[in-house]
């Protein structure tokens, strides 16, 4: 019964995804064992499945443009930095899918998930069949070393729900990241994202929040009033030139800071652009 | 003792993966094996002497006061869920306890414990790959698991305590073969009971490669904490796929409750709390292993998955 559900979706899927997206799966560069797996559960033929949406996303729902495509290296390890922002973590998504669809060489970029995902059925593997990989910095260091491309919001929950009247506006930057780039040498491009901000315009019951347990409790102003779908706003992404750093990893939070702020303030100003480039939040 | 043959105890000689390493030893000419457990050994190749005698007990302690012995393999490790805890605290951990003072007060130059890379506990936080440095936490969700952290332990404390004893704790990934380990029986189930949406990575290696790991770790020199990789990592459905077996996925909160029902009344002997293991990622980085012992697992991955089904 599971292996025919299985064998209808797989054709449904090998029929919908369109010569562009197929062959780019095909020409992504995995590293995969006998059975057709990486070692953090990445298998090439579930990722066709996370083309198929995650380009209908991008192309259809969101209509994302993206500029600076040229600034995504293409091979060797590579940090992309973004702003977090929406409440719900689709600027992730169009992100890897904006390195997957647009520059000539498709790009797998991994990003971070949360700790509690393995513990809920189904998110817990699908998400590592499509490349995600649970934060931990010993994770993110060795898919460095091995070349890969990783993303990371240094905001973390912090910025991705922030309240509306906050939009456009940093939170404080983990040092995480730059301590990440210095240990393993690796490049980092910085991304500004605009659109996401308005895809749940929410304000925060910090009450319930607390009455809850969770960091924050988003209400949205239209049905059913807790961000579960994002407005269709218009996405664009803002891939900056890639910035190295040298220095000790371990050194004091405060050395650090200035090399955290200058890729802050490189996201600040693609931010302030993309702002005054853009005519309407919806097209 | 002859020169150039290296006497070598090995504890849990009688169970089926003791068996398994014996023979691999037995092949090379370099040592001479002997048995000690408290189970016979039947059919035993004729120069394997065997003691059957429980570890604790004095006759244990006679077969090292000659001071000949020139290192001892320690599996004998009691994991029947059946027993009570007291039963197998007091022979594990009390047992090796006793084993590492015999090796101390008769100078056994060399150690090599099996413990398991599942001391380190599958938990949703783990990273991908835990190193040897990582915590043993895996009795923190599994009291049953207490004997094999504490065991570890123990061989650890003494491997910093006595730096004139070469001591090798081997942290093995789940071991596959004709073995009755847990993860071997859970295999061979069919249908193979599986928890609804979820499908952990697993590592898995060769019971012939474990003997092969056994065989480096005794190299002369050898000492240290190392992780055992087989040959790579697979879902856990994909392995049930390879064997052809049919699954049984239970939703999680369903699957506690009707496990140790099914325990208490002697229809599956599958330990409840274990049911983590085929829930969460406990995989390790076995990189320690190939660069300073050499080990590289001979069989495939495809191999490894099918040595559950070998003729017994």
């Amino acid at each position: 019964m599971s292996d025919w559900l299985r064998r209808r979706l797989d054709r449904a899927v090998e029929h919908r995804l369109g010569e562009d997206v197929s062959s780019r799966t095909r020409a992504l560069v995995l590293r995969g064992n006998e059975y057709g797996y990486d070692s953090y559960g990445l298998g090439r033929d579930h990722l066709k499945m996370a083309a198929l949406l995650a380009g209908w996303v991008y192309r259809h729902y969101f209509r994302a443009e993206s500029f600076g495509i040229e600034h995504i290296p293409t091979s060797g390890r590579v940090l992309f930095i973004s702003n977090h922002s929406g409440q719900l973590p689709f600027d992730g998504l169009v992100i890897s899918a904006a390195c997957f669809l647009e520059p000539p060489q498709p790009r797998l970029v991994r990003s971070m998930i949360e700790h509690f995902v393995p513990t809920v059925p189904f998110a817990s593997y699908l998400l590592a069949r499509w490349g995600q990989i649970i934060g931990t910095p010993e994770n993110c260091r060795r898919l460095l070393e091995d070349d890969e491309a990783i993303l990371v919001f240094p905001e973390g929950a912090r910025g991705i729900s922030k309240p509306f009247s906050r939009r456009y506006q940093l939170e404080q930057f983990g040092a995480g990241f730059m301590r990440l780039a210095l240990a393993t040498n690796t490049p980092i491009v910085p991304v500004a994202v605009i659109g996401a901000e308005e895809q749940a315009p929410a304000i925060n019951l910090k009450p319930l929040a607390r009455l809850f347990g969770s960091p924050s409790f988003p209400v949205v102003p239209y049905p059913p009033f807790v961000p579960l779908v994002p407005l269709p706003v218009k996405y664009r992404l803002y891939f900056g030139e890639a910035m190295t750093f040298t220095g000790d990893p371990d050194d004091d939070e405060d050395v650090l800071e200035d090399m955290v702020k200058s890729v802050k303030h490189r996201i600040e100003s693609m931010i302030h652009l993309g702002l005054r480039e853009r005519k309407h939040v919806f097209w | 003792m002859s020169s150039g043959n290296r006497k070598v105890v090995i504890t849990g000689i009688a169970g089926r993966l003791g068996r398994v390493v014996a023979r691999h030893l037995h092949h090379d000419a370099r040592f001479t094996i002997e048995g000690l457990d408290r189970r016979p050994f039947p059919d035993k190749p004729k120069d394997i002497v065997h003691h059957q005698v429980d570890l604790r007990s004095k006759k244990a302690r006679d077969i090292f006061r000659a001071g000949d012995v020139d290192a001892l393999v320690h599996m004998g490790v009691m994991h029947d869920p059946r027993r009570t805890p007291a039963e197998l605290y007091s022979w594990n951990v009390g047992g090796t306890a006793k084993l590492f003072e015999y090796v101390q007060a008769y100078g056994v130059p060399k150690v090599v414990v099996l413990s398991s890379a599942n001391v380190y506990g599958p938990r949703p936080e783990n990273p991908q790959f835990l190193t040897e440095d990582a915590p043993l936490l895996a009795a923190q969700r599994f009291p049953q698991m207490r004997d094999l952290v504490e065991i570890d332990h123990i061989a650890s404390t003494f491997f910093w305590k006595a730096r004139d004893v070469d001591t090798c704790i081997l942290r093995p990934v789940h071991i596959l073969g004709r073995v009755h380990n847990a993860p071997s029986n859970y295999l061979r189930l069919d249908p193979t009971p599986t928890l609804l949406g979820f499908d952990p990575m697993v590592q898995v290696l060769h019971e012939r490669d474990v003997a092969e790991a056994v065989a480096c770790a005794l190299a002369p020199g050898a000492r240290g904490i190392y992780n055992v990789t087989g040959p790579g990592e697979v879902p856990l459905s994909v392995i049930l796929r390879e064997l052809g077996r049919r699954t049984m996925p239970i939703p999680h909160p369903l699957a506690r409750p009707l496990y140790s029902l099914a325990f208490r009344m002697g229809l599956s002997s599958y330990p409840v709390p274990e049911l983590d293991f085929i829930r969460y990622v406990c995989m390790v980085d076995g990189s320690r292993a190939e660069r300073e012992l050499g080990f590289r697992p001979r069989a495939t991955l495809r191999e490894t998955i099918r040595a559950v089904d070998d003729p017994q």
